[in-house]
């Protein structure tokens, strides 16, 4: 039976696509982006943190095995409230992408039981994974982070000319696609690179929407707990202004913008 | 609001409660006169209630546009002697204590010492029960088993249906002497009692019309010396209105809200029931009067807005009247649970949402008031934009309207007996219980203690606070081999004082049908003028008692955490269990982080737990439901505490789930304070396990951070929460968005907020007002933080 490694279930999550949904969390992400607030998703072992509680420090373990029936029965779940707000479950990470077969498997299942399916990634994937998922899914919110290739190898670790191919490649699909971009004050957020992201984009033709997604610190403890560096310790919140301001870009561009996703 | 509005609101919010002799005083001095002294007693209370409307004082207060008072100003607050006598000590409590005080005026004690209580010591009602409950019956309520409702309060727990906007109380006389003239005194050997309490009723008529009648007076007489000419022509014409209403039906809009707070006003001077008296149906009652003002131009919207306002501004100066002992415990707080009902469906099962529903809503977000209390019924026949528009209120914090499943409401009144257009005419009262508005006698008698149960099961019967064999030896606990063993056990006692307390109930209902009659009251409700008895005797269409079981949450993380720990994975053997237990979890930390950490948890839609927990509501479903009361009805259960969790709490020493010693309980159908981890849809799932059909009402609450309300799509998604719950049948949901660091504000710093009311459980109170428990029992309550 397939199997995979999770990190998280997410129920009631409200901005991971359309109505209420169930956000699963795929352990492992090929990247190391500077920023990243799961930073327990990014080995895609399960791993040791610690927790603080009244009586101390306890140690456990985030990242759990399962199999695809059980991991779908959980999703079954709460397939009321996906019916009643139109959503559905999202796969994140991660990398949900890094996980195929166990990806596939659970949107074949999905399919099999109409639930609505959408893919959280970084685009970061052999083509011919990506050309297996696709039909399988019902909206792909596909990250968009840093345009000039050597800035974006030098803050994730890769280089995103496979991912921009890759996004190139779901527009042509039928798949309908938001493009999500991490607005990270000095790395992602200059109006270069918002031009730069706002031609490319330009050109696609199945992008429903943007989602800014202002940089935050909820990830911070996360490091401590994991016993990692965090990178991002001295980057500053973005402005409200900044925020609004390349909103208005988009919007302007024609674009449908939410802030948060 | 206006200006007008924003005073009278401003002298309600001002006004301190306080307590007054009026009442006392008038109801004593009548009783001593003897004019009453061979009367059947249905016309004597009548005598005293009507003696009472005609002397009482008139207050008409600046500003006002509806007018009547319980007390001679606002916020004085009446006793009920022959109820409840209040002692000298009672009053000093009263008065002197931090939290729901009320003045009491140094003449009002020697009122108290020189007339009150010699003339009604040994006679009133709290001394008739409790000299004839039974012995095991004061130990149980002593231990904390249950609580008792009609002990220092009367029976009520029912809503005004559309009666008193088609029939004035001149008509309700006309339909008394038809009843009258209908008594069989050749077949009928209850002919003479059914007159006398006819004969009664007509009394209480003339009293009400009376009070009325009063109120015009004063009015014209204000008109008159009145100098600002707008001010003198609302008088007159508010003069004009108490001339026609109540005695006749009401024509205008503004006549049918008059109407109403007079039959309020009634009621609870009468005798105060519990849950006070309620509207019901208000949009439901005044749309035809609106319509038509409308459209023969004699209203606008406006000015039904500000008349709704100053409508409202008069529940909020009416305190519930003041409780000491176990019952201050159970339901420590001013408010007096009327309950107005928005939207829902017709009686032929229509879309009842209507102008006037949104117009309500709009005075509920403008008056933020802690009464009245109020609700939206949602019907999957609403649309959308109504439940909204709801949780945009709720957004804004102060925990009003609560909501309910109309469709479900439908269902359980229907299960009980109830015709489909009397359920449909009906809706939820008091926190959330629901009741055929206008048709239906449903007293709620005490909650349960379900968890203090288990700790008797734990020490084989024995009550470990006082060391008193108090329950059945249903065996030694160490001696269960399997979880079934311990189930059963708990069942044992569990049906042991359900019948003790239903034993009292019957006793206790009989008091008060032979004693303490409500004339005034059984005019309003179907069909006590028909048949020809009180409300409190049986006279209603339907007549249901309820036990509303407590600590649902609780006790079902302590029976998983047992069948867990002790017979599953045997962690733990029962002895070592039972030590810790003993212990408070002292020095075991690491098995108490287990139990937290590592244990099934209802409200996590998890089988494990969420399976015993259907156990337990089965158990107590089939000890209570379908046991006769002394009215022609039957027991009912329903889930829901108001505040009796934390008293039930104070009782019980630590718990299998973790809970250490003295601490609140669960509340309502809510998991136990930070069990649930998986958020809001688990919760939900775990509640929905509950059969809600088979119950008249369990409550949920859920707190939410209001950054998950900020924008429309959050909105939009918490109602589709709401509907998927409702989908499944669940009874009522309420929403407390607060975030946790204001509540932990607020409590270091009362003084800056004051006017922080938050959601208790299916009522709201100031924040401020709560016990310091309540206050950390609601900072514990899972936040769901969503980003």
């Amino acid at each position: 039976m397939t199997e995979g490694t999770i990190f998280k279930i997410k129920k009631y999550a409200l901005h991971d696509g359309p109505g209420i949904r169930t956000t699963v969390f795929l352990k492992g992400c090929p990247l190391s982006c500077r920023w990243c607030h799961n930073p327990e998703g990014i080995d895609p072992r399960p791993q040791t943190i610690w927790r603080r509680t009244s009586s101390g420090r306890i140690d456990e373990t985030v990242g759990t095995v399962m199999g695809v029936d059980a991991l779908i029965n959980a999703i079954e779940k709460d397939v009321l409230f996906y019916d009643e707000s139109g959503g559905g479950v999202t796969f994140s990470g991660g990398e949900p992408l890094s996980q195929p077969h166990f990806l596939e498997a659970l949107l074949a299942s999905c399919n099999h039981r109409e639930i609505h399916a959408a893919l959280d990634t970084s685009g970061f994937a052999p083509t011919a994974v990506l050309d297996r998922i696709i039909p399988r899914l019902q909206l792909i919110l596909f990250d968009l982070k840093i345009m000039d290739d050597r800035q974006h190898q030098r803050y994730t670790g890769v280089s995103n000319r496979i991912i921009l191919e890759n996004l190139q490649r779901i527009a042509g699909s039928r798949t309908p696609v938001r493009i999500r971009i991490p607005l990270i004050p000095g790395i992602s957020d200059g109006d270069d690179n918002i031009g730069k992201i706002l031609r490319f984009a330009g050109t696609l033709e199945t992008i429903q929407g943007v989602d800014l997604l202002p940089f935050h610190r909820i990830g911070s403890e996360k490091y401590r707990r994991l016993g990692m560096t965090d990178l991002t310790a001295e980057t500053l919140l973005p402005g409200s202004e900044r925020v609004a301001a390349i909103q208005t870009r988009f919007e302007s561009a024609g674009f449908a913008v939410s802030i948060g996703g | 609001m206006n200006e007008r509005i924003n005073r009278l609101r401003t002298r309600s919010l001002a006004a301190v409660p306080s307590l007054s002799d009026e009442r006392a005083r008038l109801l004593t001095r009548f009783f001593k006169s003897g004019v009453a002294r061979t009367a059947a007693v249905p016309v004597q209370r009548a005598m005293a209630f009507a003696a009472i409307m005609e002397n009482k004082t008139i207050y008409i207060g600046p500003d006002e546009l509806i007018v009547g008072e319980r007390g001679p100003v606002p916020k004085a607050t009446p006793t009920y002697p022959e109820v409840c006598i209040h002692s000298q000590q009672d009053l000093n409590m009263i008065s002197g204590r931090e939290k729901v005080a009320f003045a009491v005026d140094d003449s009002v004690r020697d009122v108290y010492r020189e007339e009150i209580i010699p003339f009604w010591q040994g006679h009133s009602i709290r001394e008739k029960l409790f000299s004839h409950l039974p012995e095991a019956w004061k130990d149980a309520y002593a231990a904390g088993i249950f609580t008792e409702f009609q002990e220092q309060r009367s029976p009520g727990h029912t809503a005004c249906g559309d009666k008193i906007y088609r029939k004035g109380f001149l008509d309700l006389k006309a339909e008394i002497r038809e009843a009258v003239d209908r008594l069989d005194f050749f077949g009928d050997r209850d002919a003479m009692d059914k007159k006398n309490q006819l004969e009664a009723m007509a009394i209480a008529a003339d009293g009400i019309i009376a009070f009325a009648g009063r109120h015009a007076d004063a009015l014209a007489q204000m008109a008159e010396s009145a100098s600002d000419p707008d001010r003198k022509a609302e008088l007159m014409q508010m003069a004009a209105i108490c001339r026609r209403v109540p005695a006749h039906a009401p024509q205008t809009f503004w006549e049918a809200l008059q109407a109403y707070w007079f039959v309020h006003v009634g009621v609870i001077t009468e005798l105060n029931p519990w849950d006070a008296f309620n509207p019901g149906r208000l949009d439901q009652h005044l749309y035809p009067f609106y319509r038509k003002d409308l459209a023969d131009g004699r209203l606008t919207r406006e000015r039904a807005k500000e008349l709704l306002c100053a409508f409202w501004i008069k529940f909020n100066n009416h305190p519930s009247p003041p409780k000491t002992g176990v019952t201050a415990k159970e339901s420590n707080t001013y408010v007096d649970f009327a309950l107005i009902n928005i939207g829902g469906v017709t009686a032929n099962g229509g879309d009842a949402v209507n102008d006037l529903s949104y117009l309500i809503l709009d005075v509920i977000e403008e008056m933020r008031l802690l009464q009245p209390s109020s609700m939206v019924q949602l019907s999957k026949k609403n649309p959308d934009r109504f439940i909204k528009r709801a949780l945009k209120i709720v957004k804004t914090g102060f925990g009003q309207p609560s909501i309910f499943n109309t469709d479900a409401i439908v269902q359980e009144l229907v299960r009980q007996g109830k015709t489909v257009e009397d359920a449909r005419e009906g809706g939820a009262s008091g926190c959330v219980e629901a009741g055929a508005f206008g048709r239906e006698a449903y007293f709620l008698t005490g909650y349960f203690n379900m968890p203090k149960l288990l700790e008797l099961t734990l020490n084989n019967g024995v009550d470990p606070m006082s060391g008193n064999q108090l329950g059945p030896a249903t065996g030694n606990p160490s001696r269960f081999q399997r979880f079934e063993d311990l189930f059963d056990a708990w069942t044992r006692q569990l049906n042991h004082f359900i019948d003790i307390k239903i034993h009292g109930n019957n006793i206790i209902e009989q008091i008060n049908a032979r004693h303490m009659p409500v004339p005034f009251l059984s005019l309003l409700i179907d069909d006590c003028i028909a048949t020809g008895r009180d409300y409190n005797a049986g006279g209603a269409r339907y007549n249901t008692s309820y036990i509303q079981g407590v600590g649902l949450g609780s006790i079902t993380d302590a029976l998983t955490a047992l069948k867990e720990h002790v017979f599953e994975r045997k962690t733990i053997t029962m002895d070592g269990f039972l030590t810790i237990l003993k212990e408070n979890f002292t020095g075991y930390d690491d098995f108490r982080r287990q139990l937290l950490d590592d244990t099934p948890k209802y409200g996590n839609d998890d089988d494990a737990a969420d399976d015993i927990m259907q156990m337990v509501f089965e158990a107590y479903y089939h000890a209570v439901n379908d046991r006769p009361n002394t009215r022609g009805g039957v027991h009912r259960v329903n889930l829901l505490p108001t505040t009796c969790h934390v008293y039930f709490g104070s009782v019980i020493g630590a718990l299998p789930d973790g809970r250490r010693a003295g601490i609140a309980l669960s509340e309502g159908i809510s998991p136990v304070q930070g069990a649930d981890r998986n958020g809001p849809t688990a919760v939900i799932r775990s509640a929905a396990k509950i059969d809600h059909i088979r119950t008249g009402g369990t409550l949920l609450n859920q707190k939410f951070l209001p950054q998950v309300l900020a924008d429309d799509t959050g909105i939009t998604k918490l109602a589709q929460l709401v509907r998927t719950y409702f989908r499944m049948d669940g009874h009522h949901i309420q929403f407390n968005v607060v975030d946790g660091e204001t509540l932990k504000q607020a409590k270091r710093n009362p003084d800056d907020y004051r006017d922080l009311i938050v959601r208790v459980a299916g009522y709201s109170d100031y924040f401020v007002d709560l016990t310091e428990d309540l206050q950390d029992e609601i900072i514990r309550r899972t936040e769901h933080e969503v980003f």
